[in-house]
């Protein structure tokens, strides 16, 4: 885990560039050398596959990109293709996401280590094309490992490692790396943009497990009746097991290669020693350290922990970065209908078995697109301070607008 | 049986099952009045009519007794019988 | 023929046209091929865990996506320089109905491979319910004869017109009591290089319920009949139609299975039998099957 006060060290400032985030993931998913390419256009992911195909179209990039009629055959295409041992990309969000639903399950089931990238946006009815995350923690059960960045270089640098993960012979999972989308997508940041020589060092090519292959023949995608379908689940769950330990590992591997850690399962700031700790996944990190440091500066005891990895679930981690704390705030982009949000009731879930009693408060917010300001945060921890001395509300919709209720 | 990553089979693994269970009636080739036009090889569903030096012989291990070779047979010399087991 | 590329010990229904179909595709195919299949019949009964009926390279993904993961196949066999042939083998409830999206889009992106499309007429594996590729007044579960009603009320879907309206390059019907002409047609349908379309009428013993060993015959008489005309297309224009000499009324077709019998029941079926025998009148005078 990285610490201090900020988890970047950039040891090249010189070789920094401005450039839209979806260019920078355009360019790591160039450094990771796909086969194929399939994906549908979708705000505000589009400008990644824009920019990837100019990337094919100019010779920088040797991959098959497929122009396809849906998110569903976007998928699909990639379980064809990874079939035959190609090393494979898409990238969607919000409704592409939901629609290709039913394959997020077929690819995992299937062991594919297909990566995506997925712009999080929120899902209709109503229609809204602005960032939140219901779209992939609604798919937490999928079977896909989760990984969540804070900002453009993470985006980046997470997609290369995705590669790493998904595609190690004991892991043989897919992955979505989770930007916010706009946010992350459409901003423009100084990046250290991945050098192509030492990524290709960091991931070499792709060894499939088998493939199709008429001089071998096998059959993929056969039925297993009661008898067997559990042992197939239960082989899926204890790669994810395994997949706490590789995560950690390739980020520790990502930072002897470039010098830059975001962390691997989960990350820390200013959380060692805090009495109010909050809990989130994505961009709002960046809005979420600066409230931290003009809080600290007044003598709050404050801090954040990132989770990086949702899927799998970092319980142990979290415990132990958490055991501490006298009040825990989980802020996130989602909600559960019918019962409070993926973050908060996973991370309760994953404390109640231990000895941690500390109170824990949950807060959607951002929803549908709607600013997170550091105003927000400092009337959180407020609200997680007063929770030590009984909670009022155990989940609440930050910034509901009752006047127009 | 073990479980590989993805679920990958073998090849012309259903071999093992021997669907010759399922059947009731049973294929007798009249072996003088056939002509060898290989109909009943190319019409059966499981593929299991073959030439056996020179003889087109039924593998009733597994043959399903579907009769549809003894319907397509140019010189009806296929006849399916009641299986006495 | 051939060493049989599919293994006996399947479990498709004594006396299925599917298997037949598959056989004869593989045979005129070889063992250079990869398939893909979506969940249907024949998913269920040639690959039940552990065991698998292929003998060629197979996948099987979802219902209504054979065209996209076959499509992701084929960029793999063109990136790697590989003249391994492409063929997915799917029924007429995935081909015409769920998987239309991904038909579409595959057909349209021109990828390089033959679909055939064994036709039952119903989505037979979930138990014999109307799928697009019902014909006109037969009962299924979903469109069931019964007081109010006489089957299925809509004609059948034209899958080769929209495979030729996305300028498939080769198109045809065939059907599995014409092994040679349905042999021939996949082989020169493998010589393109595009999409190509084959639709095999296969008829069901256990959906359309008739007497065992029948199956050959009756698809012959659909031919005859003239409701089931084997056709060619090449680039779009109709290039070969297999006569009928003496064109058999419909009524020793429909006769002969148990999902049209209601029309033989009740009094208003003799006119819908009328209709179908119009349709197939129509089939004769547009394809010239008669000399």
């Amino acid at each position: 885990m990285s610490k201090g006060n900020d988890s970047r060290k950039h040891q090249n400032t010189a070789n920094m560039k401005v450039v839209e985030g979806s260019y920078a993931v355009a360019h790591a998913v160039m450094c990771c050398r796909p086969d194929v390419i399939s994906a549908y256009p979708i705000t505000p992911q589009t400008h990644i596959v824009e920019n990837l195909s100019q990337l094919v179209a100019d010779g920088e990039l040797d991959s098959e990109f497929l122009t396809v009629d849906s998110e569903f055959s976007a998928l699909s295409v990639l379980i064809g293709s990874s079939a035959c041992g190609a090393r494979t990309y898409s990238s969607t969000t919000s409704q592409g996401l939901a629609l290709m639903y039913e394959v997020l399950y077929n690819v995992s089931g299937m062991r594919l280590p297909i990566v995506m990238n997925v712009a999080n946006r929120a899902l209709g009815a109503p229609l809204n094309i602005w960032n939140d995350q219901q779209d992939s923690v609604g798919a937490r059960d999928v079977g896909w490992l989760q990984i969540y960045v804070e900002d453009v270089q993470e985006a980046m640098d997470a997609t290369l490692q995705a590669y790493k993960i998904a595609e190690d012979a004991e892991i043989r999972t897919p992955i979505m790396v989770c930007m916010d989308g706009f946010i992350l997508t459409h901003v423009y940041e100084p990046v250290e943009l991945l050098d192509k020589e030492l990524a290709k060092e960091f991931l070499p090519a792709f060894k499939p497990a088998g493939i199709l292959d008429p001089a071998h023949p096998k059959t993929f995608g056969a039925f297993a009746d009661p008898s067997t379908y559990t042992e197939f689940r239960y082989q899926q769950f204890e790669a994810q097991q395994k997949a706490l330990e590789k995560i950690e590992l390739v980020a520790r591997e990502f930072e002897e290669t470039f010098g830059r850690n975001y962390g691997g399962l989960i990350d820390s700031y200013h959380a060692d020693d805090a009495e109010v700790v909050l809990v989130t996944m994505g961009s709002v990190i960046g809005t979420i350290k600066d409230a931290i440091d003009a809080m600290r500066s007044e003598g709050k005891r404050v801090g954040l922990i990132k989770v990086r990895s949702y899927r799998p679930f970092p319980i142990l981690a979290l415990r132990k970065a958490l055991k501490d704390a006298s009040a825990i705030a989980v802020i996130e982009k989602d909600v559960s209908i019918g019962n409070e949000a993926g973050l908060v009731t996973d991370l309760k879930a994953a404390f109640y078995n231990s000895s941690i009693r500390i109170p824990i408060i949950g807060f959607t917010a951002g929803l549908g697109g709607r600013d997170i300001t550091i105003k927000d945060i400092r009337k959180i921890v407020e609200k997680a301070e007063a929770a030590r001395k009984g909670i009022k509300s155990e989940f609440e919709f930050l910034n509901l607008r009752e006047e127009i209720l | 049986m073990e479980i590989k990553a993805g679920s990958l089979v073998d090849p012309c693994s259903t071999r093992k099952t021997l669907t010759g269970a399922w059947r009731t009636f049973v294929p007798v080739v009249d072996q003088e009045k056939c002509i060898k036009c290989s109909l009943c090889e190319i019409y059966c569903p499981e593929g299991c009519i073959h030439q056996e030096e020179g003889l087109f012989v039924p593998d009733l291990d597994y043959c399903k007794g579907c009769s549809v070779c003894a319907h397509e047979c140019p010189r009806m010399c296929i006849t399916m019988v009641l299986e006495e087991k | 023929m051939e060493k049989s590329l599919l293994a006996p010990g399947h479990r498709a229904c004594a006396g299925c046209a599917m298997p037949t179909t598959i056989r004869l595709v593989l045979d005129a195919a070889g063992p250079n091929t990869i398939v893909v299949s979506p969940t249907s019949c024949l998913e269920v009964t040639t690959t039940p865990f552990p065991e698998s009926a292929w003998c060629v390279p197979w996948i099987h993904s979802l219902f209504e996506n054979a065209a996209a993961v076959a499509s992701g196949v084929e960029v793999m066999l063109k990136r790697r320089h590989l003249d391994t042939n492409l063929v997915i083998i799917g029924g007429d409830g995935s081909t015409f109905d769920i998987g239309m999206g991904s038909n579409s889009g595959m057909f349209e992106r021109g990828h390089k491979m033959l679909y055939v499309c064994y036709d039952n007429e119903a989505y037979m594996n979930t138990g014999v319910q109307r799928s697009g590729s019902t014909p006109f007044c037969v009962h299924t579960t979903t469109t069931p004869a019964g007081t109010q009603s006489l089957g299925n009320p809509r004609p059948k879907k034209d899958m080769p017109a929209i495979a030729l309206a996305h300028r498939v390059p080769y198109v045809a019907t065939a059907s599995v009591a014409y092994p040679v002409d349905l042999r021939r047609k996949v082989k020169a349908a493998l010589q393109v290089n595009g999409p190509s379309y084959i639709q095999v009428n296969a008829p069901c013993i256990t959906g359309w319920t008739f007497e065992a060993g029948y199956m050959i015959e009756l698809a012959r008489l659909a031919v005859e009949t003239g409701l089931w005309p084997l056709t060619e297309y090449v680039n779009g224009e109709l290039v070969g139609v297999k006569k009928v000499r003496r064109p058999k009324p419909v009524e020793e077709y429909l006769k002969a299975q148990g999902r049209y019998k209601h029309l033989f029941k009740k009094t208003d079926g003799a006119d819908m039998v009328k209709q179908i025998q119009a349709i197939a009148d129509a089939n004769i005078a547009k394809f010239k099957l008669v000399d």
